[in-house]
Protein backbone atom coordinates (compact mmCIF):
# COMPACT_ATOMS: atom_id res chain seq x y z
CA UNK A 1 0.00 0.00 0.00
CA UNK A 2 1.45 3.58 -0.86
CA UNK A 3 2.01 5.65 2.10
CA UNK A 4 3.14 9.39 2.43
CA UNK A 5 4.39 11.59 5.10
CA UNK A 6 3.50 14.10 2.89
CA UNK A 7 -0.25 15.77 4.73
CA UNK A 8 -0.88 18.81 3.40
CA UNK A 9 0.70 20.55 0.08
CA UNK A 10 0.56 24.28 0.05
CA UNK A 11 1.30 26.00 -3.08
CA UNK A 12 1.97 29.60 -4.39
CA UNK A 13 1.43 30.55 -7.44
CA UNK A 14 3.24 34.28 -8.59
CA UNK A 15 3.21 33.91 -12.18
CA UNK A 16 0.38 34.26 -15.11
CA UNK A 17 2.29 31.73 -17.62
CA UNK A 18 -0.51 28.93 -18.83
CA UNK A 19 2.60 26.35 -17.93
CA UNK A 20 3.06 27.91 -14.45
CA UNK A 21 -0.84 28.34 -13.59
CA UNK A 22 -1.01 24.51 -14.48
CA UNK A 23 1.64 22.97 -12.70
CA UNK A 24 0.10 24.63 -9.95
CA UNK A 25 -3.44 23.15 -11.04
CA UNK A 26 -2.34 19.96 -11.53
CA UNK A 27 0.20 19.19 -8.37
CA UNK A 28 -2.79 20.94 -6.01
CA UNK A 29 -5.56 18.09 -7.71
CA UNK A 30 -2.59 15.09 -7.71
CA UNK A 31 -2.56 16.20 -4.27
CA UNK A 32 -6.32 16.08 -3.38
CA UNK A 33 -6.55 12.61 -5.76
CA UNK A 34 -4.13 11.03 -3.01
CA UNK A 35 -5.73 12.10 0.01
CA UNK A 36 -3.58 14.98 0.88
CA UNK A 37 -4.68 18.01 2.02
CA UNK A 38 -3.88 20.95 -0.79
CA UNK A 39 -3.95 25.23 -0.80
CA UNK A 40 -3.19 27.79 -3.23
CA UNK A 41 -1.88 30.99 -2.52
CA UNK A 42 -2.78 33.53 -5.74
CA UNK A 43 -0.44 36.03 -5.50
CA UNK A 44 0.83 39.23 -8.12
CA UNK A 45 1.28 38.03 -11.64
CA UNK A 46 -0.39 34.48 -10.26
CA UNK A 47 -3.89 36.58 -9.35
CA UNK A 48 -4.77 36.56 -13.53
CA UNK A 49 -5.68 32.86 -13.07
CA UNK A 50 -8.54 33.66 -10.63
CA UNK A 51 -9.91 37.11 -12.20
CA UNK A 52 -13.08 35.90 -14.05
CA UNK A 53 -12.19 38.36 -16.76
CA UNK A 54 -8.54 37.09 -17.63
CA UNK A 55 -8.33 33.86 -16.53
CA UNK A 56 -9.14 31.95 -19.92
CA UNK A 57 -6.35 33.86 -21.33
CA UNK A 58 -3.72 33.32 -19.83
CA UNK A 59 -0.48 32.79 -22.39
CA UNK A 60 2.57 30.31 -22.82
CA UNK A 61 5.69 32.74 -22.84
CA UNK A 62 7.50 32.48 -25.63
CA UNK A 63 10.34 35.37 -25.78
CA UNK A 64 12.91 34.11 -22.62
CA UNK A 65 11.83 30.89 -22.87
CA UNK A 66 14.33 28.56 -23.66
CA UNK A 67 12.52 25.09 -24.32
CA UNK A 68 10.31 26.98 -26.91
CA UNK A 69 13.67 26.26 -29.19
CA UNK A 70 12.89 29.34 -31.36
CA UNK A 71 14.88 32.36 -31.33
CA UNK A 72 14.20 34.82 -28.74
CA UNK A 73 13.06 37.80 -31.71
CA UNK A 74 10.76 35.44 -33.27
CA UNK A 75 9.20 34.67 -30.10
CA UNK A 76 8.36 38.46 -29.73
CA UNK A 77 6.57 38.82 -33.20
CA UNK A 78 3.18 40.31 -32.79
CA UNK A 79 0.87 36.62 -32.74
CA UNK A 80 3.48 34.23 -31.87
CA UNK A 81 2.50 33.74 -28.39
CA UNK A 82 -1.07 33.26 -29.16
CA UNK A 83 -0.32 30.94 -32.13
CA UNK A 84 2.08 28.76 -29.43
CA UNK A 85 -0.93 29.31 -26.82
CA UNK A 86 -3.31 27.70 -29.66
CA UNK A 87 -1.19 25.04 -29.77
CA UNK A 88 -0.37 24.12 -26.43
CA UNK A 89 -4.12 24.30 -25.41
CA UNK A 90 -5.04 21.76 -28.19
CA UNK A 91 -2.07 19.60 -26.99
CA UNK A 92 -3.80 20.12 -23.86
CA UNK A 93 -7.10 18.98 -24.59
CA UNK A 94 -6.23 15.60 -26.08
CA UNK A 95 -4.83 14.67 -22.49
CA UNK A 96 -8.87 15.70 -21.45
CA UNK A 97 -6.93 18.51 -19.27
CA UNK A 98 -9.87 20.90 -18.43
CA UNK A 99 -9.41 24.22 -19.33
CA UNK A 100 -8.40 27.04 -16.02
CA UNK A 101 -12.03 27.94 -15.63
CA UNK A 102 -13.60 24.28 -15.31
CA UNK A 103 -10.11 23.41 -13.84
CA UNK A 104 -10.55 25.97 -10.46
CA UNK A 105 -14.40 24.62 -9.92
CA UNK A 106 -12.88 20.84 -10.07
CA UNK A 107 -10.38 21.69 -7.70
CA UNK A 108 -13.09 23.76 -5.09
CA UNK A 109 -15.37 20.74 -5.28
CA UNK A 110 -11.77 18.72 -4.41
CA UNK A 111 -11.44 20.65 -1.08
CA UNK A 112 -8.42 22.71 -2.14
CA UNK A 113 -8.58 25.69 -0.79
CA UNK A 114 -7.59 28.94 -3.09
CA UNK A 115 -6.89 31.97 -1.34
CA UNK A 116 -6.28 35.67 -3.10
CA UNK A 117 -2.70 37.27 -1.67
CA UNK A 118 -4.18 40.76 0.11
CA UNK A 119 -1.44 42.98 -0.61
CA UNK A 120 -1.60 41.53 -4.38
CA UNK A 121 -5.19 42.34 -4.81
CA UNK A 122 -4.74 45.80 -3.41
CA UNK A 123 -1.71 46.77 -5.20
CA UNK A 124 -3.88 45.34 -8.82
CA UNK A 125 -6.82 47.27 -7.30
CA UNK A 126 -8.80 44.13 -7.42
CA UNK A 127 -12.37 44.10 -6.31
CA UNK A 128 -14.32 40.71 -5.10
CA UNK A 129 -16.30 41.07 -7.60
CA UNK A 130 -13.10 40.75 -10.32
CA UNK A 131 -12.44 37.38 -8.53
CA UNK A 132 -13.80 34.06 -9.27
CA UNK A 133 -16.66 33.17 -7.19
CA UNK A 134 -14.94 29.65 -5.78
CA UNK A 135 -11.91 31.66 -3.54
CA UNK A 136 -12.25 30.87 -0.27
CA UNK A 137 -10.94 34.50 0.69
CA UNK A 138 -8.01 37.46 0.39
CA UNK A 139 -5.37 36.54 3.04
CA UNK A 140 -2.31 37.69 4.30
CA UNK A 141 0.89 35.71 3.58
CA UNK A 142 1.06 35.86 7.64
CA UNK A 143 -3.05 33.51 7.34
CA UNK A 144 -1.19 31.69 4.73
CA UNK A 145 1.48 30.36 6.55
CA UNK A 146 -0.56 30.11 9.72
CA UNK A 147 -2.52 27.24 7.66
CA UNK A 148 1.32 25.34 7.33
CA UNK A 149 1.31 25.24 11.03
CA UNK A 150 1.08 21.09 11.20
CA UNK A 151 3.44 18.34 10.52
CA UNK A 152 3.85 17.22 7.56
CA UNK A 153 3.06 20.32 5.37
CA UNK A 154 4.95 20.90 2.34
CA UNK A 155 5.58 24.97 0.56
CA UNK A 156 6.38 24.86 -2.77
CA UNK A 157 6.58 28.79 -5.07
CA UNK A 158 5.70 28.34 -8.52
CA UNK B 1 0.79 -10.27 -4.28
CA UNK B 2 -1.86 -12.39 -2.63
CA UNK B 3 -4.91 -11.08 -0.66
CA UNK B 4 -7.30 -13.64 1.18
CA UNK B 5 -11.13 -12.46 0.51
CA UNK B 6 -13.79 -14.43 1.51
CA UNK B 7 -12.02 -17.27 1.28
CA UNK B 8 -11.09 -17.09 -1.88
CA UNK B 9 -7.28 -16.62 -2.64
CA UNK B 10 -6.98 -13.30 -5.45
CA UNK B 11 -4.12 -11.93 -6.93
CA UNK B 12 -3.06 -8.40 -6.21
CA UNK B 13 -0.34 -5.48 -7.19
CA UNK B 14 1.74 -3.80 -4.84
CA UNK B 15 -1.28 -1.64 -3.98
CA UNK B 16 -4.03 -3.87 -3.26
CA UNK B 17 -5.62 -3.60 -7.12
CA UNK B 18 -6.86 -7.10 -8.63
CA UNK B 19 -4.56 -8.12 -11.50
CA UNK B 20 -7.89 -10.76 -12.48
CA UNK B 21 -10.79 -8.35 -12.81
CA UNK B 22 -13.01 -11.33 -13.52
CA UNK B 23 -12.05 -12.68 -9.78
CA UNK B 24 -14.27 -9.27 -8.97
CA UNK B 25 -17.53 -10.06 -7.11
CA UNK B 26 -19.97 -8.12 -4.71
CA UNK B 27 -18.45 -9.85 -1.44
CA UNK B 28 -14.94 -8.78 -2.51
CA UNK B 29 -16.14 -5.37 -2.77
CA UNK B 30 -17.33 -5.46 0.53
CA UNK B 31 -14.07 -6.58 1.95
CA UNK B 32 -11.97 -4.72 0.21
CA UNK B 33 -14.07 -1.24 1.41
CA UNK B 34 -14.41 -2.71 4.39
CA UNK B 35 -10.02 -2.11 4.86
CA UNK B 36 -11.00 1.19 3.63
CA UNK B 37 -13.17 2.10 6.28
CA UNK B 38 -16.43 2.60 4.12
CA UNK B 39 -19.36 1.00 4.41
CA UNK B 40 -21.04 0.59 0.93
CA UNK B 41 -24.44 2.15 0.48
CA UNK B 42 -26.17 2.50 -3.10
CA UNK B 43 -25.06 5.23 -4.55
CA UNK B 44 -21.45 3.17 -3.66
CA UNK B 45 -22.72 0.37 -5.83
CA UNK B 46 -23.58 2.74 -8.89
CA UNK B 47 -20.58 4.50 -9.11
CA UNK B 48 -18.93 1.16 -8.97
CA UNK B 49 -20.83 0.45 -11.85
CA UNK B 50 -20.47 3.41 -13.71
CA UNK B 51 -16.60 2.88 -12.86
CA UNK B 52 -16.49 -0.67 -14.52
CA UNK B 53 -18.75 0.35 -17.58
CA UNK B 54 -15.87 3.08 -18.49
CA UNK B 55 -13.03 0.71 -17.81
CA UNK B 56 -14.97 -1.89 -19.82
CA UNK B 57 -15.17 0.67 -22.33
CA UNK B 58 -11.53 1.79 -22.10
CA UNK B 59 -12.58 4.98 -21.33
CA UNK B 60 -9.87 6.66 -19.15
CA UNK B 61 -10.65 7.49 -15.93
CA UNK B 62 -10.07 11.32 -13.88
CA UNK B 63 -11.60 13.23 -12.05
CA UNK B 64 -13.00 15.45 -14.80
CA UNK B 65 -14.57 12.21 -16.18
CA UNK B 66 -16.53 11.95 -12.65
CA UNK B 67 -17.45 15.93 -13.31
CA UNK B 68 -19.18 15.08 -16.32
CA UNK B 69 -20.24 11.46 -15.19
CA UNK B 70 -23.80 12.54 -14.31
CA UNK B 71 -23.66 10.08 -12.05
CA UNK B 72 -22.61 11.87 -9.17
CA UNK B 73 -20.43 15.53 -8.56
CA UNK B 74 -17.06 15.95 -7.40
CA UNK B 75 -18.23 16.99 -3.92
CA UNK B 76 -20.27 13.54 -3.80
CA UNK B 77 -17.27 11.82 -5.19
CA UNK B 78 -14.82 12.29 -2.07
CA UNK B 79 -17.45 12.30 0.15
CA UNK B 80 -18.53 8.82 -0.58
CA UNK B 81 -14.43 7.40 -0.83
CA UNK B 82 -12.51 10.02 1.41
CA UNK B 83 -9.08 9.85 1.41
CA UNK B 84 -8.34 9.60 -2.32
CA UNK B 85 -11.56 8.72 -4.13
CA UNK B 86 -10.71 8.09 -7.68
CA UNK B 87 -7.62 5.29 -5.96
CA UNK B 88 -9.81 4.17 -3.85
CA UNK B 89 -13.03 3.42 -5.66
CA UNK B 90 -11.42 1.59 -8.30
CA UNK B 91 -10.01 -0.32 -5.86
CA UNK B 92 -13.06 -1.69 -4.92
CA UNK B 93 -14.62 -2.03 -8.05
CA UNK B 94 -12.28 -4.02 -9.10
CA UNK B 95 -10.48 -2.38 -12.12
CA UNK B 96 -6.52 -1.45 -12.64
CA UNK B 97 -5.28 1.81 -11.02
CA UNK B 98 -6.07 4.91 -13.45
CA UNK B 99 -2.60 6.22 -14.57
CA UNK B 100 -4.09 9.97 -15.30
CA UNK B 101 -2.40 12.39 -13.48
CA UNK B 102 -5.93 14.41 -13.51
Amino acid sequence: MSETKVKKMLFILSKATIENAYAAFVMANGARMEGIESEIFFTFFGLEAIQKKKLEHLHVATVGNPAMHMPTMLGGLPGVEAFATKMMKREMEKLDMPPVGEFLEILSDSGCKLWGCKLAVDMFHLKEEDLIDELDGVITIGDFYSRANEEGTHLLFI
Amino acid sequence: MDLNIAGIRLDVTEDGYLTDVSQWNKEIAEEIAKQENIELTDKHWEVISWIQEQVKNEVALSIRGIKKSGVLNIKEFYALFPGGPLKISTKIAGVPKPKSCI
